[in-house]
């Protein structure tokens, strides 16, 4: 499989989340850094949705580890975290 | 019989045995009562006399654990704060009912201290670098007190009326009020619990809620109460369906207790049928109505287990039970019952005119007993408007139910705008202060909506002086900076101007009928 780029990841995330979970929102506002867990944007079944989402396009698996504020509260980790696996899953491949 | 003689009784009996788990560590009862009479001799250094208040803002650990028994083996009552709540309400809370030591982990004491400072409010600080097998509690009070003596002494003598924590629910008129409740309280409490589900020293329970969450008394020191073990489920991991149903099967669970949310998440995504439950035997949930139809998707997954429907407010902790049937009754498009009162305790349903509504009629449900809670903390007028006007102290729940001729109370709604998500009470009301106080929210009504998958749905109906709308992510900023994340709005409605009734109030019925 290609390997991922990051602003590709980020912006179908941040598509997925525009549409799911903040619908008539500014796009705007939405930036990289927003946290999303934090701010009750995801809440615990919005989280499970967001990993459905991320293994079925992307092809990945989360460990338990991964599901959490630590990986999934931003755009930018949650685009980091679908990178570092796929390339490490590339790599092994 | 007081709250902390329970572990004092298990250590005399089961020293050597497992009191509470962590994920990587664990510590005997013999270790426990040990580190929680280290604290009480700090304490009580720290001039800590009977009544005084102790607040506790630590994470699920064997250093919070020990640290309850540490407070109430001092005379003292503690009061919980949620870690993750914003540090402005936490210091409402502190300084509301003044306590006298605080014991917080590092990480949070910075903007805690700051808030207090804006209060005014300065109480003795242990700080704990950080939680975990009971090191972090250890080393902090060492490092205030130099070495001590960790000799296991037995508790002060303290009256069983006297104040033994002190819970903060949400509060109407937008402040969170303190609901004091006595070690009488608890111990009846415990007891009833004892009796019904019959934990013994070969259990293994978990602790799920948070300290601030009456389901945790439960957890605590029925637990402690029956010398089994207690495996303690870290924040981080609570809504983490996966993991907990991973943590019940490893770990041996035998008795599960938390809100239906939590078992609803893991009936949907927690991949159950994998793994083996066969030490599960009771699944306790309360604190707001499980859906059938999920129950039934859980009990197919766990079919060896019983399911009791626990009911009860903060006021009173449980008053009512339902042993759900198995197997469950198909088709039952009915709600669970609340169940029939509590053994120990008394009740009567009051009509809007103030008499006894006789069974298939309906009215609110009031509760008198040994569970009933002292009063609020600092504020006698709501204390005297929470009992009714009559003789044996009956504290009106504020739920309308209507009980069958059997006893089987069921529940219809509530007298005020009070609404339970995922088991957490929220006020609509403190949720509308909050709002009001942001400087371009005009008005601003919040509804809720039952919705099957979610449970309750809370949705923010606002609108802006300069009108039109504005960022959603903006406003739950602000919420955050104010308001515990599960009083958040889920949804946030933008109006030109709220609807308005006749006479001119907001019309609510037809904000919730445009939902």
């Amino acid at each position: 499989m290609a390997a991922l780029l990051v602003n590709d990841v980020r912006s179908a995330v941040k598509a997925f989340v525009l549409a799911e979970f903040l619908s008539g929102e500014d796009p705007n506002e939405l930036t990289d850094e927003v946290e999303l867990m934090t701010l009750g944007i995801l809440d615990s079944v919005g989280v499970l949705k967001l990993v459905a989402f991320l293994e079925e396009r992307f092809s990945v698996t989360l460990a338990p580890h991964e599901v959490g504020k630590g990986h999934l509260n931003t755009l930018r980790s949650i685009a980091g975290l679908v990178v570092a696996k796929r390339s490490s899953a590339h790599e092994s491949a | 019989m007081n709250l902390h003689d329970y572990l004092a009784r298990s250590a005399e009996a089961r020293g050597p045995a497992i009191a509470v788990e962590e994920a990587d560590a664990k510590i005997t009862y013999r270790g426990l009562a040990d580190l929680a009479a280290l604290l009480r001799r700090h304490l009580i250094w720290l001039g800590v006399k009977p009544g005084d208040r102790v607040g506790i803002c630590l994470q699920k650990s064997i250093d919070a654990i020990a640290a309850i028994f540490g407070v109430l083996e001092a005379g003292a009552a503690y009061v919980p704060l949620d870690p993750a709540a914003p540090s402005r309400r936490n210091a409402f809370i502190l300084n509301d009912c003044s306590v006298k030591v605080l014991l917080v982990e590092r990480a949070f004491e910075a903007p805690l201290q700051a808030e207090l400072a804006l209060l005014g409010c300065a109480p003795e600080c242990v700080v704990l670098d950080e939680v975990g097998g009971g090191s972090g509690l250890q080393g902090a009070i060492r490092a205030n007190q130099g070495a001590a003596d960790v000799r296991w002494t037995p508790g002060l003598r303290v009256a069983a009326s006297s104040l033994a924590y002190i819970l903060y629910t949400s509060g109407s008129t937008g402040l969170p009020k303190g609901v004091m409740l006595s070690h009488q309280n608890g111990v009846s409490f415990v007891e009833w619990c004892l009796r019904t589900f019959h934990a013994t020293a070969s259990d293994r329970l978990s602790s799920h809620a948070p300290f601030i969450f009456d389901l945790s008394i439960h957890d605590v020191f029925v637990s402690i109460a029956s010398g089994a073990s207690l495996v303690l489920i870290p924040e981080a991991l609570a809504k983490d369906a996966p993991q907990l149903a991973h943590i019940i099967a490893e770990r041996r669970i035998s008795i599960w207790y938390s809100v239906p949310y939590i078992l609803n998440l893991m009936a949907q995504f927690g991949k159950l049928a994998s793994k083996d439950y066969s030490a599960l035997r009771a699944v306790l949930f309360a604190g707001e109505a499980f859906p059938t139809a999920q129950l039934q998707a859980l009990h197919a997954e766990w079919p060896g287990a019983r399911y009791y429907n626990l009911y009860g407010p903060t006021e009173t902790n449980v008053c009512t039970h339902y042993e759900v049937p198995s197997p469950l009754p198909h088709a039952c498009s009915q709600p669970l019952p609340l169940g029939r009162l509590c053994d120990h305790l008394r009740s009567v349903v009051v009509k809007d005119d103030g008499q006894e509504a006789p069974a298939g009629v309906e009215g609110e449900l009031c509760v008198s007993g040994s569970n009933v809670l002292i009063g609020y903390w600092n504020r006698a007028e709501q204390t005297a408007e929470a009992f009714l006007p009559r003789p044996g102290r009956y504290y009106r729940t504020g739920d309308i139910v209507v009980s069958g001729e059997d006893g089987m109370l069921r529940f219809l709604g509530r007298r005020d705008r009070m609404v339970k998500k995922r088991g957490f009470r929220v006020e609509l009301g403190e949720i509308e202060a909050c709002l009001h106080a942001h400087p371009r929210v005009r008005e601003v009504a919040v509804t809720t909506c039952a919705d099957e998958a979610n449970g309750i749905v809370i949705t923010a109906n606002v609108s802006l002086w300069d009108s039109g709308r504005m960022s959603v992510i903006e406003l739950r900023k602000y919420c955050t900076g104010h308001l515990p994340i599960y009083m958040i709005p889920d949804r946030f409605n933008f109006c030109n101007a709220l609807p308005r009734t006749g006479t001119d109030k907001v019309d609510y019925q037809r904000l919730i009928g445009e939902a």
